[in-house]
């Protein structure tokens, strides 16, 4: 009887150190997974950019990059107007996106908390804000596009140009500053605030003398990050720049940008090579852009810890 | 009152008109994408649009059935491919890869999101057409949806995982020390306890990419090969499907927009306002859902 009770616990020990064995088996197999799967994201990486650098470098040279386009089929030429055109779009594009974002994150966070907001209009009016400040950020750009279409290109009578582009990109990047800009302004600590209105300033001489100094590099994490969409977005400026290869002589002008020469080089003259070579120049500003964005929010986190 | 009380309230009201600038777009967009497809929806029929598959607007015909098929496949196969990758990674970033690692991995993940999507086409071009087409299938030209899918999977691979990392990192460490208390394995733990409390901003995730996908117009247009047809199998196999040309109705619109006029540029409108709803609906379901998750952190 006792004999029996024995072995039956001893068996039940030997299982359980069987299966945990077996999840310790079962633990190494999955967990070497994922493993793979971050090495598999990174090995992905390095292969796209790793190509089209690679392969894009050959067609790169200072002739590629100070002659204009060629136009015609043949893609002949460089891409110096191309390069021109973006940067105008980007500059046209941030100046009218810039004031409204940062305006519209500063009311939405700095106004929000206030007494004179228990009137129920300004409280609505800030919460359909946000709502569609999220929506949108998840419309697709060429609906954006579209609708700069039909609004500056048609409606509006701007002809495909820079200012019908910079317009539709304004509400490409505007999600971007928006809720970038809130998030720089919520990490200013309070008693900054407090110190600033204790002293007899008004709300927007504390703002802008205080709380937006101490959140700049949050703002400007902002900027670069829309600077980094501009240039990589196609669709928007593919329905409302036209894509003429010339440098445009006024915000009335149309043009091609740097993604958008791309695309046309890879669909109408199959000139890969030269596609590839400007595909290069994209992927370098864009590395150029994300180790800008890191520098900056390390900057910004490094301040946030000094205050406390 | 001085002047400085003046600038105040002046300022206030600057900030205010910029505070509703978000709510004008988004009324605006509605408004104009609608008001241009009125046209299209009046003189062709609304059943017409949406569940006719032929599209020549020479002969004005204008069904977006095939398109919408098409820009539904390839975000399947993209969601196929890209959510088992995107949340191992997100799994691997937020609980197994030790700091050193992830300072490595992430601003991989950051930068794959920043690639411009002409680049990703044109890489699909250049390295992934010429690859399928050497699957020996007749009629298989390389271009077609499992091409176009893959670029996609690389391309929401980002979203998925940053979101579904942000999800799992939300996750109250107790549960995670609990779970171990009670001699779980470390990988028991995730998936029993972490992976099921962060569900709804995993699932999330996964929705906002759907969005991702289903919006994408450019790379597709250079992969997907763009005819209008309906995806079909290429010979017995159904795997085949995948090998079918198609047209997503982002590049219907990007491809025909430059030089449609009268109802086949109001028919384009039309593809505008279909994925419009198309992308609301996915959007407020992850939002919906992602307000779910509320709950992990009233529990912390």
């Amino acid at each position: 009887m006792v004999e029996e009770r024995l072995t039956e616990i001893a068996l039940n020990h030997q299982a359980k150190a069987m299966s945990l064995k077996k999840e310790r088996g079962k633990q190494k197999f999955w967990v070497g997974l994922m493993w793979l799967f971050g090495l598999i994201t990174v090995l992905i990486l390095i292969l796209v950019v790793g190509y089209v650098l690679v392969q894009g470098g050959k067609a790169i040279n200072w002739q590629f990059l100070v002659t204009p386009p060629k136009g015609g089929l043949s893609g002949e030429g460089g891409i110096s107007t191309t390069i021109g055109t973006t940067f105008y779009l980007v500059g046209l594009t941030l100046l009218v996106a810039t004031p409204l974002g940062v305006g519209a994150a500063v009311f939405l966070i700095e106004y929000a908390g206030e007494q004179s907001l228990s009137s129920k209009f300004l409280r609505s009016v800030i919460s359909v804000s946000n709502f569609a400040v999220e929506t949108l950020a998840g419309i697709p750009s060429i609906i954006l596009g579209l609708f700069g279409y039909a609004l500056f290109v048609s409606t509006l009578k701007f002809g495909f140009s820079l200012l019908s582009a910079s317009l539709a990109g304004a509400c490409l990047v505007l999600p971007t500053i928006i809720r970038t800009t809130e998030e720089a302004l919520l990490a200013v600590p309070d008693d900054y605030r407090r110190g600033s209105l204790a002293l007899g300033a008004t709300k927007w001489q504390t703002l802008y003398r205080i709380v937006l100094p101490a959140g700049l590099p949050g703002i400007i994490t902002g900027i670069i990050l829309s600077v980094g969409r501009i240039i990589s977005e196609t669709a928007v400026f593919f329905v409302t720049l036209g894509g003429s290869y010339r440098l445009p002589s006024s915000i009335m002008d149309g043009g091609r940008t740097l993604a958008l020469h791309l695309y046309y080089l890879a669909m109408d003259t199959r000139a890969f090579d030269k596609a590839m070579g400007t595909g290069a120049v994209l992927v370098v500003m864009i590395i150029l852009i994300n180790l800008g964005i890191n520098l900056v929010s390390r900057k910004l986190t490094a301040g946030v810890r000094k205050v406390r | 009152m001085p002047a400085r009380m003046i600038a105040d309230k002046t300022v206030r009201y600057i900030l205010f008109a910029s505070a509703i600038i978000a709510i004008v777009i988004v009324l605006a967009i509605g408004f104009f994408i609608f008001r241009e497809s009125i046209q299209a929806w009046s003189e062709i029929g609304i059943t017409e649009i949406l569940l006719k598959t032929v599209w020549r607007p020479g002969q004005d015909q204008y069904g977006i059935l095939a398109m919408i098929v098409g820009s539904v496949s390839v975000t399947f196969g993209a969601i196929l491919l890209g959510v088992p990758l995107a949340l191992g990674c997100a799994i691997f970033l937020a609980e197994i890869a030790p700091e050193g690692v992830q300072a490595l991995v992430r601003p991989a993940v950051q930068l794959l999101a920043g690639i411009p999507s002409v680049v990703y086409g044109l890489f699909g071009m250049v390295i992934l057409v010429p690859l399928v087409r050497k699957l020996g299938v007749p009629g298989n030209s390389g271009y077609g949806l499992l091409a176009a899918s893959i670029v996609l999977a690389v391309m929401i691979l980002p979203t998925i995982a940053s979101v579904a990392e942000d999800a799992i990192r939300a996750v109250p460490e107790n549960y995670r020390h609990g779970s171990l208390a009670l001699g779980a394995t470390k990988w028991q733990t995730i998936t029993q306890v972490v992976l099921p409390a962060g569900k709804s901003g995993i699932i999330a995730g996964v929705i906002l990419g759907i969005g991702r996908a289903l919006g994408e117009t450019m790379a597709m247009i250079m992969v997907i090969g763009n005819s209008v047809i309906m995806p079909k199998p290429l010979s017995g196999n159904p795997l085949t499907y995948f090998l079918s040309q198609a047209r997503t109705l982002t590049g219907n619109i990007a491809v025909e927009i430059s030089y449609a006029t009268g109802i086949h540029e109001s028919a384009l409108f039309a593809t505008g306002v279909v994925l419009f709803a198309l992308i609301i609906i996915v959007n407020a379901t992850a939002r919906w859902i992602i307000r779910g998750q509320k709950f992990v952190e009233k529990a912390n």
